[in-house]
């Protein structure tokens, strides 16, 4: 599990929102599996902090893109809050995906043009 | 989420964590760890599950609400820990709050909303204003208005929703059954006027148009007059008075509040009422006074243009009579403030000063207490409290105590209120003085603006030092906190060169009304009655009658017990300047046309008037009883016309000519010493004519009587004696001589003594404060002293090294707070009469006066250092 820290980054400010919603597409998850999920997805190179990671979810559910629920879960005879995906997270979901890729191909564009003109 | 679920929603998120992190742990523990170790190193992975239960809440929408409870439950129970320091703060704060509210109520009320009426923001007055300055009285530009120009702007112009007017007035008001007649002073308004001030009347009815006409005989009584003379008897309304010997018909009372233009006002006409009817056809009989109301759909300069426009085409018309070109216009609430906006504006100052005092000085207790709490601020920081949480938690303290000593203000301004009202009399519609929302909103105003002056500075000083180097400081607490302290001196010595202006103003305007009690007005002041009587021309129509009217009433006033003098003049000295006349001297060359003729004050006076007052004889005589009538014309004329227009001769057998009174010269038989005519101003000069001449003075007679004993207790069996000889012969203006001067001097002293009560104050917080910062540095110092002791220092160099400590601050405070003032009397130069502005004497007290309170402050911290036990001292270390 020891890695070099250098290599690890902290999610980057302002993605974690979307990171939470794009993991709840799958189905609703609780804190836990979403931090694991986004952790292991990104082989460990994104660190999930705790302390940002419900905060964040508290937020989103502030705002309405995400409910929660309690429930079992089904490899544990215990219960776990469950968050879901509600119709204004989904849209709220691709909004973000779109900014991000704009943001994104604009890094790109300046940090690697002549790969561009290729 | 709603507030109500708050404790749930905490519940709820303990819950989710807990699970959470047990989860992890089974993790651990399923890739082998033992659960001792597998709980550690879920703990590890999770992080601080305590802060990150506190950044959750943070996102939550009623955390902050959460905050400020949990700050307001805190900061009760810190502010409950020390009652000393909380006590005196609320005490400061309330006493600044409480004088800053009750000046505010008097200042709103007559400066800012001086009437009872309708909407007075709507009210503006209208004048004529000539555009030569010669025809308007000097310094002032607002002319009263003729009947013919009121009732043409009223019905020609349309800019105003309505205008009225009104004129002063006179009667002798008689009674049915035998009570004394009195004159009283009289309104005439036309019949709208009330309407349009919105005043109805308090019973019956106001003026009806019909009733305003010349031989209209409607009348109205003030409030005051119904009750003190009438007893409060509603059937008056219906019934007749006499007014000059003519019946009138009580139609209405007015309310207890009115008191327009002002409180002397005891009855109403109509306007026309009485009025010769030829007079309200000229347009250059300036008397009227012009109350309008704007219209809210045209702007009040296109509704004076109008007025003005039409003012200019009556002036063409009327070009050889007095008939101004323009129409001046301010507010009626400007046009009531008066002279009072001066006085009230200087108190306002000096409240706000005070108030500046009082949140110094709880700025600096908590300044102290930070101090004390150091550590705790450190610890709490090191654990990671946020700096601006910390400074909230000081502010709401501040604020705590602000608004407990701000509700104690406001209901100790409610008492106060009361007090300067009854204290300040000339004080235009102090019945309207009262506290109302906008009054309660000024307090709350300043409750936070005390609340953040008195808690920030400290609370960001306390708060501005990183952990490490707080909890470091405080651990060495011998050192002091270097800073912090000379933060507490700066405070201090602001708060006290604060205290010296106020002191210094204070002073100087006392030094000023002291000098004018204490003027010599020239004549005898003490147990001297004067009263006034004005006789009817009609009844009255032969110089013989007149002047046995005059004799026989010297004649038994003179043989009553208890009676020193009597005797009778026109204007008494102090009374004001009244009426003056220009007069050459027949003997002298003739002054060149074009320069102004000399001008003296006119008097008249019987042959014991000057004896009466003890005014002493220069030269020459006073009048004889052979002085009279159609005698040779006789005068007296005081020192300073002497002095001044017979410089170096003899004026004794020289004549005046008095321009006004054309046909003969007067000789001149006596100089008397001078009289001041208004306490405050200087001599002019006087010239006295004979009063036993026959004529009956349009402008009174005034009685005067010295008696042996209290001047008032004989001014009821004087009255009875003018009653005897004509019981229908009102009386007035019964006074003393003590009271003509004080009423000119009422203001300075309500003024004087108010600011002192500041100063005063001030000076107690001042000390307050210097007090507590000694007793802080004492306490922070008491390791070294102890130290000090040990190593043989005696108790009085304690003492001085201690007093040396508060006394600095207060020095420079001193200085600082003299050479302020020395620019700052400048603003009251105009209020202060015969007293130099930078004068030594005044200055030298307030600094001896704050030296010796500081003394006094610092000398028992000092005291309590120097009683300190050296072994003590250390083992507390």
């Amino acid at each position: 599990m020891a890695k070099n820290t250098q290599q690890r980054a902290n999610v980057l400010q302002g993605t974690l929102d979307m990171l939470i919603l794009r993991t709840l597409v799958y189905g609703s998850a609780h804190g836990h599996e979403i931090g694991k999920h986004i952790q292991r997805t990104t082989n460990d190179f994104l660190q999930m902090q705790h302390g940002s990671l419900y905060p964040a979810l508290h937020r989103l559910e502030e705002k309405g893109w995400v409910v929660s629920k309690w429930e079992t879960a089904p490899d544990r005879n215990r219960e776990f809050k469950y968050y879901r995906l509600t119709d204004k997270g989904k849209k709220q979901l691709v909004l973000e995906e779109s900014q991000w890729k704009q943001m994104a191909d604009a890094v790109a564009r300046v940090m690697w043009p002549a790969t561009e003109e290729n | 989420m709603k507030w109500w679920q708050i404790k749930k929603r905490d519940a709820d998120l303990e819950r989710e964590l807990r699970s959470d992190l047990e989860l992890e742990a089974e993790e651990q523990q399923e890739n082998g760890l033992s659960p001792e170790e597998a709980r550690y190193a879920a703990l590890r992975a999770f992080g601080n599950p305590t802060l990150i239960r506190e950044h959750t809440r943070a996102v939550w929408s009623w955390n902050m609400l959460e905050n400020l409870l949990r700050d307001l439950r805190i900061s009760i129970r810190t502010l409950l820990r020390a009652p000393g320091f909380s006590v005196i703060a609320v005490l400061v704060i309330a006493l600044c709050i409480g004088a800053a509210t009750s000046l505010f109520t008097v200042v709103r009320s007559v400066l800012l909303r001086p009437l009872s009426f309708r909407d007075p923001g709507r009210l503006v007055t209208i004048y004529e204003h000539f555009r030569d300055p010669v025809f308007n009285a000097p310094g002032f530009n607002y002319n009263p208005v003729a009947p013919a120009d009121f009732f043409d702007w009223r019905t020609q112009t349309h800019g105003f929703e309505d205008m009225a007017a009104w004129r002063w007035g006179q009667f002798n008001l008689t009674g049915e059954h035998g009570e004394l007649p009195e004159l009283v002073s009289a309104g005439g308004g036309s019949w709208n006027l009330f309407p349009l001030l919105g005043v109805p009347a308090a019973i019956g009815r106001t003026f009806i148009e019909s009733e305003d006409r010349t031989d209209g005989n409607a009348v109205m009584l003030t409030w005051s007059l119904f009750e003190r003379r009438f007893g409060g008897d509603q059937s008056i309304v219906g019934r007749q008075i006499h007014l000059d010997g003519k019946p009138y018909t009580v139609v209405g009372v007015l309310p207890k509040g009115f008191t327009y233009p002002d409180a002397t006002m005891q009855v109403w006409v109509t306007y026309a009422s009485g009025m010769p009817p030829a007079i309200l056809q000229h347009h250059d009989f300036h008397f009227s006074h012009v109350v309008a109301r704007s219209r809210p759909d045209v702007s009040l300069a296109s509704a004076l243009g109008q007025v003005e426009a039409l003012q200019y085409r009556l002036h063409l018309q009327n070009m050889n009579a007095p008939v101004a070109e323009d129409v001046a216009s301010k507010t009626l609430i400007q046009d009531l403030a008066r002279d009072v906006k001066k006085p009230l504006i200087l108190l306002l100052c000096a409240v706000a000063c005070m108030l500046l005092i009082g949140c110094l000085n709880v700025a600096n207790l908590m300044v102290a207490r930070s101090a004390a709490r150091q550590k705790e601020i450190a610890v709490r920081s090191a654990l990671g409290a946020r700096r601006a949480t910390l400074i909230r938690e000081q502010l709401m303290e501040s604020l705590l105590v602000s608004i407990a000593g701000g509700v104690a203000g406001v209901l100790l301004s409610l008492a106060a209120t009361k007090l300067l009202v009854n204290a300040w009399q000339d004080l235009p519609s102090a019945q309207s003085v009262h506290t109302d929302g906008v009054v309660l909103a000024f307090a709350c105003a300043l409750v936070f603006a005390a609340a953040l002056l008195a808690g920030l500075l400290p609370a960001i000083l306390s708060t501005g030092k990183g952990a490490i180097a707080a909890l470091q400081a405080s651990s060495r607490s011998t050192a002091g906190s270097r800073s912090r302290t000379a933060l507490r001196k700066t405070l201090l010595t602001v708060e006290i060169a604060m205290t010296v202006v106020l002191l210094i103003a204070a002073g100087l305007l006392l030094k000023s009304f002291w000098r004018l009690r204490t003027t010599d007005v020239g004549c005898a002041t003490d147990n001297v009655l004067t009263m006034s009587y004005s006789l009817p021309a009609k009844r009255y129509d032969s110089p013989e009658k007149v002047n046995v009217f005059n004799e026989s009433l010297l004649e038994k006033v003179r043989a009553m017990p208890g009676v020193r003098a009597a005797a009778l003049g026109s204007v008494m000295p102090g009374a004001g300047d009244r009426s003056s006349d220009s007069f050459t001297i027949p003997e002298h060359p003739r002054i060149a046309s074009g320069t102004p003729l000399p001008d003296a004050l006119y008097r008249r006076a019987d042959p014991g008037y000057f004896s009466a007052l003890q005014i002493p004889l220069l030269k020459g005589r006073f009048f004889t009883s052979d002085d009279r009538n159609d005698r040779p014309k006789t005068i007296v004329i005081s020192q300073q016309l002497a002095q001044h227009y017979f410089p170096g001769e003899d004026p004794l057998g020289k004549r005046l000519h008095i321009v006004a009174r054309g046909d003969a010269d007067y000789e001149i038989v006596g100089v008397v010493a001078d009289t001041l005519h208004q306490v405050g101003l200087p001599v002019r000069a006087t010239m006295y004519l004979p009063i036993i001449n026959g004529e009956s003075d349009p402008g009174g007679v005034t009685l005067v009587v010295r008696t042996t004993s209290d001047p008032l207790a004989s001014s009821v069996p004087v009255q009875k004696q003018i009653a005897e000889l004509d019981p229908e012969l009102p009386v007035s203006d019964v006074l003393t001589m003590q009271q003509i001067i004080e009423g000119s001097l009422r203001n300075a002293s309500l003024s004087a003594s108010l600011v002192l009560a500041f100063a005063v104050l001030s000076l107690i917080l001042a000390s307050i404060g210097l007090y507590g910062v000694l007793s802080y540095l004492t306490m922070q110092r008491i390791g070294e002293i102890g130290v000090r002791m040990a190593l043989g220092a005696q108790r009085e160099q304690v003492v001085r090294l201690m007093l040396g400590d508060g006394l600095r601050p207060a020095f420079y405070g001193l200085v600082l707070g003299l050479a302020v003032s020395a620019g700052a009397v400048r603003l009251i130069q105009s209020m202060l009469y015969g007293t130099r502005l930078l004068d030594p004497a005044i200055f030298a007290a307030v600094a001896a006066t704050l030296l010796a309170v500081s003394v006094i402050a610092c000398m028992v911290p000092a005291w309590r250092a120097s009683r300190i036990d050296p072994m003590q001292a250390l083992r507390t270390e």
